[in-house]
């Protein structure tokens, strides 16, 4: 995927700003893992550095949103301070992770799994294998608690969304729209397609740290039936589930 | 143990404090006060910190009881029409519930949104960091929900009121504006020069959806300058966001963390709570102030907040101006307009 913005890639990042307490800080307009690399990679620098008068940050697909105390900073002096930073000695990467991610497909699990397998006439064994085959790197966590957009779901599997979005899917759904896929942590609208649904709890404020999943971490899938379903899942629900990660994110190309 | 009981809400009453920071990045909304000068006047009239959680309303704030001692009470926002038992309490000042009397917060003719202050605080499980209730998430307040008929909120220990009830200058609050003060960006190079003209010369009424998630707002037609499609980032309160359907959408408190249309400008903080007042109907204007001049603004604000203590009074101390605006208020009604 490197290369689709490579020129904006290598340029200065643009500073934006967004109110009176807030600039964003854009590496690109694309979404590329060597841009949202950079998001991170200067969103680790600015929390090493502890610049006073930063408030929090938000690392998006590609710009890196900086809410601001204004009685401590300006913008000028914030893009100043931001410019100045390289990026983390190790471009942020050590706190990725690996995680495999049991789901149940299809049935009442993932209700639009026959859909996309007719959308593009394969079968729906054939759209669980590939999506299976996919290695996922989360970009970013937003719209809702924990929701994790993953890039990395194969072209073959690229499919519009709905038209018409449902109201309310459950927490857990795995979904794909266009060509991103998803991990959902809470119950959502949503207009993506239901593939299937994981007892994995991405977000639960019953733990000391009740977000799962980072930007930068690596995901790949695992089949689980419908029965390991209901018993993780039941697990999960009195908290005695929860999946470690396999270990650093790696090197992994994108 | 003292609860504050909830008899019966106004229409989408909430609890509310300065908001969630700084979990922004994890798909958390920030929610908060729609109004936080409102919220910190409140506060102080009951003997609060100024970002104590309190009881947002909306329109009219419905109807309470105090049960296990008396509680010092405030409301603030507007001039809402307050009344104990059926005597009317003064706005912009405190007052005590005993247990067995009826608290009752009518609407104001001056403001949409007011807040319930109670002293001491609620005694409620912060949610990261907050009381702050984010409904959409089911995060904070009482069960992440609106407050509901026979809603019990327990006060902190050691509530008893502290000294005769206070009251408040609204002139200590700053003036509401119809024309909101905005930063251009950050995607303001997505609409052409005549797209942006339009934006800042523009009357935009506010619609009925409106809420505390944002402003839809209608009048003249925004133009992109491509696309209305851009890649999913963070959003900032106040952020101005036009879709395909040419018409701003000012983001508030509830708005959700990330999102994808292009964002022509954004409301400095100051000028968020007169938006947030606005009702149906009422229309704004944008001017564009460059990001320096909006950090001054937003310096001198603070500084006016930080001063709002100093124009407290003890109520009821022979202000002769209050106790006929007062009269005004509650007993003619529709002629306060003048007297405001």
């Amino acid at each position: 995927m490197a290369g689709i913005e490579s020129g904006a890639a290598g340029d200065q990042p643009r500073f934006l700003p967004a109110g009176d307490a807030a600039l964003i800080v854009e590496f690109g307009a694309a979404i590329d893992a060597d841009i949202n690399g950079r998001v991170l990679a200067l969103d680790a620098a600015l929390a090493d550095a502890a610049l006073p008068g930063v408030v929090e940050t938000v690392p998006t697909y590609r710009s890196l949103l900086v809410q601001f105390d204004p009685a401590v900073l300006t913008h000028a002096e914030l893009a100043e301070a931001l410019a100045a930073l390289g990026p983390a000695p190790d471009g942020g990467k050590a706190a990725a992770r690996r995680w495999t991610v049991p789901v149940a497909y299809g049935g009442k699990h993932g209700i639009d799994l026959e859909d996309v397998a007719r959308h593009h006439g394969i079968s729906a064994e054939e759209v669980v294998r590939i999506h299976l085959s996919g290695d996922y790197r989360v970009y970013m966590i937003g719209f809702a608690p924990g929701f994790a957009y993953l890039g990395g779901l194969p072209e073959a599997l690229h499919t519009p969304r709905r038209h018409d979005p449902r109201m309310r899917v459950p927490a857990g759904t795995i979904s794909i729209g266009g060509m991103q896929a998803a991990v959902c942590s809470t119950p959502i609208p949503s207009g993506w397609h239901l593939l299937g649904r994981t007892p994995v709890r991405g977000f639960d404020l019953r733990r000391p740290d009740p977000f799962l999943f980072r930007p930068g971490d690596r995901i790949r899938f695992v089949r689980i039936d419908a029965e390991e379903f209901e018993r993780l899942d039941a697990l999960a629900e009195s908290g005695g589930y929860l999946p470690e990660p396999d270990g650093p994110a790696g090197g992994g190309e994108d | 143990m003292a609860d504050l009981i909830v008899v019966q809400p106004g229409p989408q009453v909430t609890i509310q404090d300065l908001g969630r920071v700084g979990w922004q990045r994890f798909g958390i909304a920030a929610a908060g006060a729609l109004d936080p000068p409102s919220l910190r006047a409140a506060n102080l009239l009951a003997g609060n910190p100024p970002g104590t959680a309190a009881v947002e309303f909306t329109l009219a704030g419905g109807e309470y009881e105090a049960e296990g001692a008396t509680l010092r009470l405030a409301v603030a926002g507007g001039d809402f029409q307050v009344t104990v038992d059926g005597e009317p309490v003064p706005p912009w000042t405190g007052f005590d519930l005993e247990p067995g009397r009826r608290l009752r917060i009518g609407a104001a003719p001056d403001a949409l949104r007011g807040y319930l202050a109670a002293g001491g605080g609620f005694a409620l499980p912060p949610r990261l960091g907050s009381l702050s209730t984010h409904v959409r998430s089911g995060l904070g307040g009482l069960d992440g929900g609106v407050l509901r008929p026979g809603d019990r909120l327990p006060l902190a220990a050691g509530a008893a009121p502290a000294g005769p009830p206070m009251t408040l200058d609204p002139q200590a609050l700053p003036p509401r504006r119809e024309i909101l003060r905005v930063v251009l960006g950050p995607q303001d190079d997505h609409f052409t020069a005549a797209g942006i003209e339009t934006f800042l010369t523009g009357a935009y009424a506010v619609t009925a959806d409106a809420d505390r998630m944002g402003y839809r707002l209608n009048g003249p037609e925004i133009e992109h300058a491509g696309g209305f499609n851009i890649i999913s980032d963070g959003i900032a309160a106040g952020s101005i966001q036009v879709p395909g359907t040419r018409q701003p959408i000012v983001l508030l408190a509830d708005r959700q963390p990330t999102g994808g249309y292009p964002k022509i400008a954004t409301v400095i903080t100051p000028d968020l709570p007169s938006l947030a007042q606005a009702r149906p109907g009422n229309t704004v204007r944008f001017q564009a102030v460059d990001p320096a001049e909006a950090v001054a603004v937003r310096r001198n604000w603070e500084a006016m907040l930080g001063r709002m203590g100093e124009w407290l009074a003890p109520a009821g101390a022979g202000r002769e101006l209050d106790s006929e605006r007062l009269l005004g208020i509650n007993l003619v009604g529709g002629v306060v307009d003048g007297l405001a």
